[in-house]
């Protein structure tokens, strides 16, 4: 039994190209359902893309890099960087007076930098009014779906040390 | 008695399987970028029921284009 057509009688070329228009309409619904199935293919293609690269995936390794010093910073004050690498840019955000949170700055909508809005005690990016909390940088309105990225900061000896990044598949 | 003039047979199930495929590619459409989004997110969980579920999508898709490529030999070959 074949998967598909029959074979047929006529030429291929014959049967695609029709003449009268009654068969033509078959064969155009039959190539559009072609075409819908094929990007279907396309679509799935893409899911087994996403899971070989999460099979495949090796936790990356951060350095360790010093943000701040401790104190350089008033409360409420903000200061950027760039980490793990001279292309991610960062926030820094001294939330309390031994306090200090940091993400990266790339907005997860379509990657505008964000900012520190002090009234309002917000990230916001000005792009398309996309909101995140300060607290752990989820996201409180807008168009971005994710959480920024976070840095992971330690405190050692006054020095403000970054460590690594959460909630990033790099 | 069937009004339905010859010219028109089978357009009816082709026309509805066409609208289920096309039902079946937007959901596919829509958990390709729910997958993507908590991937990126660093949820890596969601991969595998998410190619899963794409395949049964595609395997339906599939099984509606043969129906169709079918109806369609058996139609214009008489
Ligand atoms: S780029 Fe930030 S909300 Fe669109």
């Amino acid at each position: 039994m074949s998967w598909f057509r029959k074979p047929s009688s006529t030429p291929l070329w014959q049967d695609e190209f029709p003449v009268f228009t009654a068969d033509e309409r078959y064969v155009n619904r039959r190539q559009f359902t072609k075409f819908l199935t094929l990007t279907s293919l396309a679509m799935f293609a893409g899911n087994l893309w996403i899971l070989a690269r999460s099979l495949f995936h090796r936790s990356p390794s951060y350095p360790r890099q010093p943000v701040a010093a401790a104190g350089e910073m008033e409360v409420g004050g903000v200061k950027m960087f760039a980490y793990p690498t001279a292309q991610d840019p960062c926030i820094l955000v001294r939330t309390g007076s031994d306090s200090y949170v940091a993400y990266s700055q790339k907005c997860t909508h379509l990657s505008c930098a964000v900012y520190y809005e002090k009234d309002q005690n917000r990230l916001e990016c000005p792009c398309h009014q996309g909101f995140f909390s300060v607290a752990d940088g989820s996201v409180l309105q807008g168009p971005p779906q994710r959480a920024l990225p976070r840095v992971a900061l330690e405190m050692k000896g006054g020095q403000l040390t970054a460590v690594g990044m959460d909630g990033e598949s790099a | 008695m069937n009004t339905n003039p010859p010219q028109n047979r089978g357009v009816t199930a082709i026309d509805g399987a066409m609208v289920l495929i096309v039902i079946l590619l937007i959901v596919q459409i829509w958990l390709l970028s729910a997958t993507l989004e908590s991937y990126l997110a660093g949820h890596r969980e969601a991969a595998v029921p998410g190619a899963i579920i794409s395949a049964i999508l595609f395997a339906a898709c599939l099984g509606l284009y043969r129906f169709v490529d079918r109806i369609d030999s058996d139609i214009r070959q008489g």
